[in-house]
């Protein structure tokens, strides 16, 4: 499985060196048996309540699509950036679909286990405007509107 | 009426392009029909029994000539000269070919339509009052906050996946006329001690095979938060909604788990955590969404019309048709029209390209270009003068749509059943039929009074059964097609789910017995008492009597 990365609009392949990955539980039960993780892998039933604390050391944070169609990781990643100001790499894994990565990408996310780079390219194109806000920098529709009216 | 700007027709045409290349890709065999489904499930285009299924969203049920005369050509060049309203005031085409639908789509994007999240398990198509900004009854005109609910919810990000589809309904009438209390959400827009107006949040309803009536989470949420509680609802159901069971995902599920007021108080958490400012709009943009739904110029009319007093007293039929199917107008000298689609025996809800084309023609010169589609499956011309009401009868029945039967026995709300979905364990447009005309006589009909009934032909209760007067649920019996009654329904301000009377009856048997509880119920109301009032106050036991006595 191939990894793209998100970084300034773009997305592209990236090299990855490996990580040392640790499940949200294990870390919590033994941080110092895990020292040396590099990458919280945070299963879609967690609960983030009470968490900055356990993702303060973590860079990267995978969250799960067990199925493309369990769509709660949107909602954590939501969390983590706009909630808990996460700044790091939020990757996603499993049913991780090229019509879903437009959504993945509002949400927070800016890593993706997915093969097609060209797919995903054309992908993050397909819509110029977005109505509301999300974890993402896209002014939503409404303030686009504002802004023309006080322009005009 | 709400119009597209350069924001919203870009992001139709955006997406109809979007679905053109899933569909180019689903016909060079790139995607497999299992990869295919769920794009076009995201965009209203269903496999059925014999065809594919496209569901074009009608916001709110409000839409303009143009866009009518747009879905005749619609069901002329793509489908078999007939379209079919449902109870979601969409309107569906049952015989697109899959390779057309990208044309399709195109056709009404140039028009301000789509078929945007009309299925798959995101936030669907908001519904409303069919009468909105035309109610004698209303508050205010909801739909400026159906429109909102709208751009929201359209590609939101974060709840386009979520455990079961998800239903919102929003009325600003003590006459419940959008079923506020059997969707995921209903919000009732009324007025404070304070003079202010605001919304009763009520989450959890819905029909299907656990039916509820919804809990009020809120009595008053003051009416700039409303996206903000929405989100806070929804991001709550998206991370605790069953994901493990379909039949248990939707909201009411986790709502009754829960208990309302657990529910609530995750909610209010939520709500206060969420970035209210970043969310809510602000009143700048608020007041120019309202700006559109300004009501339309009424003249200065007296309010009552000497050629229409003098037709209603020389036309018998045209008299019966103003007292059931015209509704009070909050302008004086209007009325509301109600079209039926059900004509006695016909099939609730289908109407051909002509038909359209006439409503069309209608709404055009007498009703301020607008046209409602109702969730009982009728057409609404909301604005009618009522010296034009003589002449918009006379139209409409030369069209065939002239049936005086809103809200009557025959004016029935039926799912497509086995005759189109897959779901369907029997068929229900048979039954519709039958029973349509076994009470045909309209004198009949009339004297029995308001009695609804609702039939769907398997447990998913897209036939809204639970809620009827009189409900008709479809079920297979090894093979063969049976039919359980239920009673005591409403999905009005008096929601309530019927209760199921008794064994399931025959095809055959079931026609028979919608008469023999008609027949029961007149014998046993007093004065002004609806079939629905005598059944609670006599309770099952005396109408089970009537029911199987004989049988």
């Amino acid at each position: 499985m191939k990894l793209l990365k998100l970084s300034n609009g773009r997305i592209s392949p990236a090299l990855e060196a490996s990580l040392q990955e640790v499940s949200l539980s294990e870390w919590r039960e033994n941080p110092t048996a895990h020292a040396d993780a590099t990458a919280l892998v945070i299963s879609n039933d967690a609960s983030l309540v009470d968490i900055a604390q356990d993702i303060s050391g973590f860079d990267v944070i995978i969250l799960e699509f067990p199925q493309f169609k369990d769509g709660r990781a949107y909602s954590q990643a939501r969390l983590l950036r706009e909630r808990l100001s996460y700044t790091g790499e939020i990757r996603a894994r499993g049913g991780v679909l090229r019509d879903q990565l437009l959504f993945m990408t509002r949400c927070g996310f800016n890593a993706f286990e997915f093969d097609d780079v060209g797919a995903a390219e054309e992908a993050l194109r397909e819509f110029t405007f977005a109505y509301q806000p999300a974890a993402d920098s896209a002014a939503p529709i409404w303030r686009q509107r504002l802004a023309h009216a006080r322009a005009a | 009426m709400y119009r597209y700007d350069e924001f919203d027709a870009t992001m139709v045409a955006e997406r109809a392009a979007q679905f053109r290349g899933q569909v180019a890709r689903r016909l060079s065999g790139e995607l497999s029909e299992d990869e295919f489904k769920p794009l076009r499930l995201m965009n209203g285009l269903y496999l059925q029994l014999h065809a594919y299924m496209l569901r074009v969203a009608i916001p709110y049920g409000t839409f303009s000539s143009r866009q009518m005369r747009r879905l005749a050509h619609a069901a002329r060049k793509y489908d078999k000269g007939y379209g079919h309203f449902t109870t979601r005031q969409n309107i569906q085409y049952n015989w697109p070919a899959l390779v057309d639908v990208p044309d399709l789509l195109d056709d009404l994007a140039e028009v301000e339509m789509h078929a945007i999240q009309t299925s798959g398990n995101c936030i669907r198509n908001v519904t409303s009052d069919q009468y909105a900004g035309a109610a004698a009854d209303e508050v205010e005109d909801p739909r400026p906050w159906c429109e909102i609910i709208r751009q929201w919810s359209t590609f939101h990000p974060e709840f386009s996946f979520l455990p079961r589809k998800f239903k919102i309904a929003v009325t600003a009438s003590d006459n419940d006329r959008a079923a506020v209390r059997v969707h995921d959400i209903g919000l009732r827009l009324h007025k404070n001690e304070a003079g202010e107006t605001g919304f009763e949040v009520i989450v959890g309803g819905g029909l299907g095979r656990t039916p509820y009536v919804g809990h009020t989470i809120r009595d008053f949420l003051p009416k700039e938060h409303l996206l903000s509680y929405l989100e806070a609802v929804l991001r709550v159901y998206n991370l605790e909604g069953r994901r493990d069971n379909m039949y248990k995902a939707r909201i009411k599920i986790l709502v009754n788990a829960e208990g309302a007021d657990h529910f609530r108080e995750m909610v209010e958490e939520e709500w206060a955590q969420v970035n209210q400012p970043g969310i809510d709009l602000p009143r700048e943009e608020v007041d120019r969404i309202h700006d559109y739904f300004e009501a339309p110029a009424f003249e200065t009319l007296p309010a009552n019309s000497t050629t229409l007093e003098e037709r209603r007293a020389t036309n018998r039929e045209f008299a019966r048709w103003l007292r059931v199917n015209t509704v009070a107008h909050k302008a004086p000298g209007y009325a509301i029209v109600n079209i039926s689609l059900k004509p006695i025996g016909g099939i609730p809800g289908d109407i051909s390209d002509t038909q359209m084309e006439a409503v069309a023609d209608l709404a055009e010169q007498f009703s301020f270009d607008e046209i409602r589609a109702t969730h009982e499956q009728n057409l609404v011309l909301p604005h009618i003068r009522k010296d034009d009401l003589y002449g918009v009868w006379a139209a409409l029945k030369a069209a065939g749509l002239a049936t005086a039967n809103i809200g009557l026995v025959s004016d029935i709300i039926a799912c497509p059943g086995l005759d189109y979905c897959t779901l369907a364990n029997t068929r229900s447009i048979p039954i519709a039929q039958r029973i349509s005309e076994r009470l045909a006589d309209l004198d009949e009909q009339e004297a029995l009074g308001e009695l609804k009934v609702k039939i769907s032909g398997c447990i998913n209760a897209c036939g809204h059964h639970h809620v009827g007067h009189i409900g008709i649920l479809g079920v297979d019996k090894k093979g063969e097609e049976f039919y359980q009654v239920t009673l005591g329904g409403s999905a009005a301000e008096d929601a309530s789910i019927g209760e199921i009377v008794g064994r399931g009856l025959s095809s055959g048997d079931v026609v028979d017995a919608v008469e023999k509880l008609v027949e029961f119920y007149k014998k046993e109301r007093k004065d002004g008492e609806r079939f629905l009032d005598v059944y609670r106050r006599l309770g099952a036991d005396p109408f089970k009597e009537a029911l199987y006595e004989a049988a």
